[in-house]
């Protein structure tokens, strides 16, 4: 780099440009919030969808599963699985793991209540009810 | 060594490294459940495992960073570190509190270890990457502040020098962004989106100041090219990190529920990411060609330039490929994710961590250089590691394009489970090169141990 260009006017336009866009991102982050109840389903967030999500958190199923795509890739996206499977199928899938299937992947029993099933299925309605652009592209997830 | 202080540096690299072995380990385990789905369960399900991983990964590079400012900043400051008792003390409170967790999650049903860890209190848990239990995270907090407020000390009372301000900057942004773990509202949308703030902040953000300070700080101790012209450098190099990087949050909004807006500030944003990287590659190259001395130490500037190119090749290159909304409308959360993950933490944190212990642990050992024969041997590592890495990323870029194609792309969409089983040639092949990854690290421990038939004068 040239001479003209001094170390000083690089540190300048690195504290300048640095704090122009963090403050751009404080504004879309300002302006998201305003946008989102019209789009995050929040209207739906009842004490059972809220118990539901601890119910995924302390089981870690973010730990093999995807939600909105985000997680990890080793088992299906959950965040449409309500659309996909539907309620009754959720709940008889958990309380029948592990198969056993000898060679196949694994889910642990995690021994929900009913009431923690109910939950959990409540939170994945409430969750595939997002307003995700319209991912993903097909019901596979 | 210059400064007596800067030995602390050492217990941080020796923890770094072995716990890089256990990351190694259960990354192994993971692979091998991915074609082999039952293998160790129910004593180590995969999601124990995937935790284990990660969380080793996070906080052997914290290690390394840690370990590579004690050493660093005496040495830029001029000064003998503030404290080097507060950092013993900080080094073990960390080293057991990061055992613990991990013993907790091998042990400890996950839900049994939420109850006793008082996740109840403050329900943190449970989210990729964040999921220490809250007395761990609050251990995080308390262990950040005091290394901060070493650091800090430090660099007042002697030089200020543009790497030291860059990498404490780093490490401010570090500390600052990890509260918003804290912050984890019933409201999915918002959860996922400051979830983001911790996850992408941190590696797309602050931490490549950290990495281009590390950077700039070997390039001048190997190459002995003015200073001025390396710092004007690192600026230029951060500054297009942040601007490109802190707007491309928005690549992790798309299809989370945040406005729609986001695929363009994402897309625009986040496709100039691989900028900083490709200029740190060519700021790598340019100092070693216009270097001012022969150091004897060979096998760092190694390092220092695979820091660069791998940076480039994981980050840069293999995150634009699905950085665009239109294309990661398709790829998002799929193997493709994970080809991008390894390659770029592998790239940028890995390389530069292993850079700097690489040039400091000999002199912490008492001698500029190790022996021709010792660097001989970590080369090998370098490129077993290195060029397993790329192989383990075309192996999942080849799994993630087929289940992308079959799954999402296909007029006949086939099903999750149905896709695992026709990808699972590339799984294999993963695994494979991921034993050789596992070669390499232990050719680069065995580098430690060589002994030097004629010692370079320190």
């Amino acid at each position: 780099m040239s001479t003209t260009f001094t170390k000083s006017m690089a540190r300048n336009i690195f504290y300048g440009g640095s704090v122009f866009f963090f403050l751009l991102f404080i504004a879309l982050t300002v302006d998201t919030t305003y946008a989102l109840p019209k789009r995050d389903n929040s209207q739906n967030l009842t004490p059972s969808v809220e118990r539901g999500k601890k119910v995924w958190e302390v089981n870690n199923c973010i730990g093999c599963h995807t939600l909105l795509g985000e997680g990890a890739y080793f088992a299906p996206e959950l965040g449409n699985v309500y659309v996909r499977r539907g309620p009754e199928f959720i709940k008889a899938w958990i309380k029948a793991q592990p198969t056993g299937a000898p060679g196949r992947r694994q889910m642990p029993n995690f021994h929900l209540t009913d009431e923690e099933l109910d939950d959990l299925v409540n939170f994945l309605k409430y969750t595939s009810e997002i307003n995700t652009n319209k991912w993903p592209p097909n019901i596979e997830g | 060594m210059q400064y007596k202080s800067q030995a602390v540096a050492k217990p941080y690299f020796i923890a770094a490294i072995g716990l890089f072995v256990g990351q190694i380990l259960f990354g192994l385990i993971m692979g091998l459940q991915y074609v082999i789905g039952d293998f160790l369960f129910p004593a180590i399900p995969f999601n124990v495992a995937r935790m284990v991983h990660t969380n080793l990964l996070i906080v052997w590079l914290l290690f390394g960073f840690m370990g590579a400012s004690y050493f660093l900043v005496p040495e830029e400051s001029e000064t003998e570190l503030y404290s080097p008792k507060l950092a013993m003390i900080t080094f073990w409170v960390f080293l057991v509190a990061g055992a613990l967790t991990v013993l907790g999650y091998l042990l400890v049903p996950y839900a049994t270890l939420a109850k006793f860890t008082g996740n109840d209190l403050l329900a943190t848990m449970g989210r990729e990457f964040l999921e220490q239990p809250l007395i761990t995270k609050v251990g995080i907090v308390i262990v950040a502040l005091s290394f901060l407020f070493n650091i800090a000390m430090t660099v007042l009372k002697g030089r200020k020098t543009a790497i030291s301000l860059v990498l404490l900057l780093g490490l401010l942004g570090l500390a600052v962004f990890f509260l918003f773990s804290f912050y984890n509202p019933a409201n999915l949308v918002k959860d996922k989106f400051y979830w983001w703030w911790v996850v992408h902040l941190w590696v797309e953000g602050v931490w490549e100041l950290i990495l281009g300070a590390i950077l700039a700080f070997v390039l001048i101790k190997v190459t002995g090219v003015d200073r001025e012209v390396i710092e004007k450098w690192l600026y230029v190099i951060i500054t297009m990190t942040l601007i490109t990087g802190i707007i491309g949050t928005g690549h992790h909004y798309y299809w989370i529920g945040a406005p729609e807006y986001w695929q363009w500030w994402g897309s625009i944003f986040s496709a100039l990411e691989p900028i900083p990287f490709f200029m740190m590659t060519v700021f790598a190259f340019n100092m070693v060609n216009r270097r001012r001395r022969e150091h004897p130490n060979k096998v760092a500037t190694l390092w220092a330039l695979g820091t660069g190119v791998m940076a480039f090749l994981g980050a840069g290159l293999w995150g634009f490929l699905h950085t665009l909304a239109p294309i990661n409308f398709y790829t998002h959360g799929t193997q493709l994710t994970a080809a991008h993950g390894h390659m770029a933490f592998y790239g940028a944190y890995v390389a530069v961590v292993l850079t700097m212990i690489s040039y400091a642990m000999p002199i912490l050992r008492g001698r500029a250089a190790n022996s021709p024969k010792a660097q001989v041997v970590e080369m090998w590592a370098f490129w077993l590691m290195s060029v397993s890495m790329v192989f383990i990323t075309l192996f999942l870029t080849g799994a993630g394009i087929v289940q992308i194609w079959l799954q999402r792309v296909s007029d006949t969409p086939m099903g999750f489970m149905a896709v695992q089983d026709q990808v699972a040639i590339f799984y294999w092949m993963r695994e494979g090169t991921g034993v050789v990854f596992l070669i390499g690290l232990i050719v680069y421990l065995c580098s430690f141990f060589v002994k030097s038939e004629s010692k370079v004068a320190a």
